[in-house]
């Protein structure tokens, strides 16, 4: 896991396992759910929100250095797992930040436990069927394809990862989708039941598209709008499915302004 | 000596465009079912049907079919239909599945219903095979790959229990759940047919067959590596606290008899043509890795010496991992060319993946096989790729004439003996165990 100067690398164990994270910076918390591929270090946004928030970007349980819960089967097994790390690493309301299917994960949790959450931002989030269309199978592709159609075209990727990712990032990606088969390989990426449980949460919640996104339909934000009732879209320009790698400060100031807007409540022991 | 006779029952639509060495190369699981001719469907599977009842007029012991999904390279989709059907229509050879594909099975009762009935009607034929399947039909069949393993192993037990244990009962595992277990069909063998692996690749599947003591039956893999994965089942059978036989050992391989060298020839390199078949070297069109790699399918570094040869790996989707683990030990690796089958089909004769030829040039070399092998079971592969029913009768007939009844002897004088001579669970000689009288009373019929 790919360190820097704000931020250190720490761990919790739990019962179920432990649980790898990087945390950073300073002021209310803020948690980062990385994409299926699994958590690839600190990015450039996550200094930036370092600067307003502490910022913890845990491995979700079975991928990367947390270890493997081999009994989970559903999304929402690793949701719970990951609302049992937040309340032991935080003190009080959190924001929730979810990218791709971290922000399935985070919409899981916003199901369960809105009442721990300062606000909630799903990024490019899958977890919902799209009406038309199809969030785009990644079993059905190599991970570094998949890794490629995330974003907006192939110059984008190769800027990122350079023709030929490196070697740990390619045993990263396949371990991660191991794992992200076991708890999702069908119905894939998404849970019907999820739209109706969001319809009683109220939490306040940013939904961030990138224009290009292949992997979620922006049906699928509509989806969350309609159902999140206190939500709405952000669609950024010239950006694909890894939103907030390739347009950082743009998703960053969103993230900011959402979250910071809910910051007094938070305060307030919201 | 147990022989057996298989083919892949390609679907073979000369009209498809995606026929022939010189037709367009099939993608893996991208082809369209639209193209599907019904009619030519039950023309071929009527010809399979046929060819299997004169393989068993031919003497041969065994009738193998297998199953795929999805793909034009094998009609054998609902294998245990065919198997049923020649429950019904063949007499005396055994029927032998290698196999069904445990994990892909959503309710194994269904299966373990099956099978025993099958293994009725048959009136105690069934030899029955389970694999772990490829990825392509973990996702035609939409079976969550990483469970693969998990489901395979206690679809096993639960079908055991099912044949063995009179219910009703409950069962509750983590894959599968039962609130009654009581199927009114039990096997006709008892306590229930003979269970055959066949497999390729994996360590963990042969460290498991070789537990159970069920004979592992290596598929038209490479001479030196399949020798060292049967000492791989061996080691694990010391450790087992039980020796291996011959019993233990089968082996799956081309063979092609024809009337004359140049036919031979000619046909032999029919096995390299007809709809691609990643499992028929040199045919492989385009196999897609990450289909066969899915999550969690198999385990990454557990493989058997089999994956050495590029073709195998390759038909795998593992060409790039081969590759990088060649240049790691310094060897430079030259995969074979598929636009070129005639050099493909050469290579593979020479190292005895194809043995076509008449009579006299293929014993010989079938003898070579079994000499370093020294399986007790034997499946010969034919009647593949492009090859028509005329050239499969051809060659059934002058398997039956000249090429078993060598084996036979041969066999003997090797002291081969298959798993229905030695039980692989005792390694005691069965009573009227010799298949050579079944043989005998063939070739009478004949």
């Amino acid at each position: 896991m790919a360190e820097s100067d704000q931020f250190t690398h720490a761990e919790l164990d739990l019962p179920t396992g432990k649980i790898s994270y990087l945390q950073g910076g300073n002021g209310p918390s803020l948690i980062c759910l990385h994409h299926s591929w699994g958590n690839p270090g600190v990015l450039e946004l996550h200094e930036k929100l370092a600067t307003e928030f502490t910022v913890l970007i845990p491995d979700m349980p079975g991928w990367g250095g947390s270890e493997r819960p081999l009994w989970a089967r559903t999304v929402r097994d690793i949701a719970i797992l990951v609302s049992h790390f937040a309340n032991h690493v935080t003190d009080s309301a959190y924001h929730l930040v979810g990218f791709g299917f971290g922000g399935y994960v985070a919409a899981e949790i916003a199901s369960m436990s809105e009442s721990t959450l300062g606000s909630l931002v799903l990024v490019g989030a899958v977890g919902i069927q799209p009406r038309e269309g199809e969030i785009m199978d990644q079993m059905m592709y190599s991970h570094r394809q998949y890794i490629e159609e995330s974003f907006r075209d192939r110059d984008s990727y190769v800027s990122h990862f350079g023709e030929e990712p490196p070697q740990e990032m390619r045993e990263l990606w396949d371990h991660s989708r191991e794992m992200t088969a076991r708890v999702s390989w069908k119905p894939y990426m998404f849970n019907r039941r999820l739209v109706e449980l969001l319809k009683n949460v109220s939490v306040q919640t940013s939904l961030i598209w990138g224009e290009h996104d292949k992997v979620a339909p922006i049906d699928v934000a509509e989806q969350y709008r309609d159902a999140l009732r206190n939500s709405q879209i952000h669609i950024v320009n010239n950006a694909g499915h890894v939103v907030e790698i390739e347009a950082s400060g743009e998703v960053q100031d969103l993230i900011v302004a959402h979250c910071g807007a809910q910051l007094n409540q938070v305060s307030h022991g919201g | 000596m147990f022989v057996g006779y298989f083919t892949e029952r390609p679907y073979q639509d000369q009209s498809s465009g995606y026929f022939g060495a010189t037709g367009r190369s099939i993608t893996d699981l991208t082809m369209s079912n639209s193209s599907y001719d019904p009619k030519l469907g039950a023309d071929l599977y009527n010809r399979y049907l046929d060819e299997k009842i004169f393989a068993e007029e031919m003497g041969f012991d065994g009738l193998m079919l297998n199953e795929h999904h999805s793909t034009p390279f094998c009609m054998g989709g609902v294998m245990n239909l065919e198997a049923a059907i020649l429950a019904r229509i063949t007499q005396r050879a055994k029927i032998v599945l290698l196999g069904n594909i445990l994990p892909i099975w959503d309710d194994p009762l269904f299966l373990a219903e099956e099978l025993a009935e099958i293994d009725m009607i048959s009136r105690g034929r069934l030899v029955t095979g389970w694999v772990r399947g490829t990825g392509r039909e973990s996702v035609a069949h939409n079976a969550a790959a990483p469970y693969n393993w998990e489901r395979f192993q206690e679809a096993h037990d639960f079908i055991i229990k099912a044949w063995t244990q009179p219910g009703p009962y409950r069962w509750e595992g983590d894959h599968y759940h039962f609130r009654y277990v009581n199927p009114w069909a039990r096997p006709f063998q008892d306590p229930h047919p003979p269970i055959w692996i066949p497999g390729v690749m994996s360590r963990n599947t042969v460290a498991w067959a070789a537990k159970h003591r069920y004979p592992y039956v290596m598929l038209a893999t490479e001479l030196e590596p399949t020798r060292e994965s049967y000492e791989y089942y061996t080691e694990v059978a010391k450790e087992e606290g039980y020796e291996t036989g011959t019993q233990h050992r089968g082996y799956l391989f081309k063979v092609h008899v024809d009337e004359n060298e140049k036919l031979a020839d000619e046909v032999g390199r029919k096995f390299v043509q007809g709809p691609s078949n990643p499992f028929l070297e040199g045919n492989q069109g385009t196999v897609r890795p990450f289909i066969q790699n899915l999550p969690g399918l198999t385990q990454r570094n557990n493989l058997l010496p089999t994956m050495r040869s590029f073709a195998a790996a390759a038909s795998r989707g593992r060409a790039a991992q081969h590759k990088e683990e060649a240049a790691k030990e310094g060897k430079k690796v030259e995969p074979p060319k598929p636009d070129k089958p005639r050099d493909t089909y050469i290579d593979q004769t020479e190292k005895y993946s194809i043995i076509s030829g008449t009579p006299d040039t293929v014993i010989p070399r079938v003898r070579h096989v079994l000499e370093t092998l020294r399986p007790g079971s034997i499946f010969f592969w034919d009647g593949d790729g492009a090859m028509s029913h005329d050239d499969s009768m051809r060659s059934l007939r002058l398997m039956g004439s000249e090429v078993i009844p060598a084996v036979r002897e041969m066999a003997k004088e090797l002291d081969l003996k298959g798993p229905f001579e030695v039980d692989p669970q005792t390694n005691k000689p069965i009573e009227n165990g010799d298949d050579t009288a079944a043989s005998e009373e063939s070739k009478d019929a004949s």
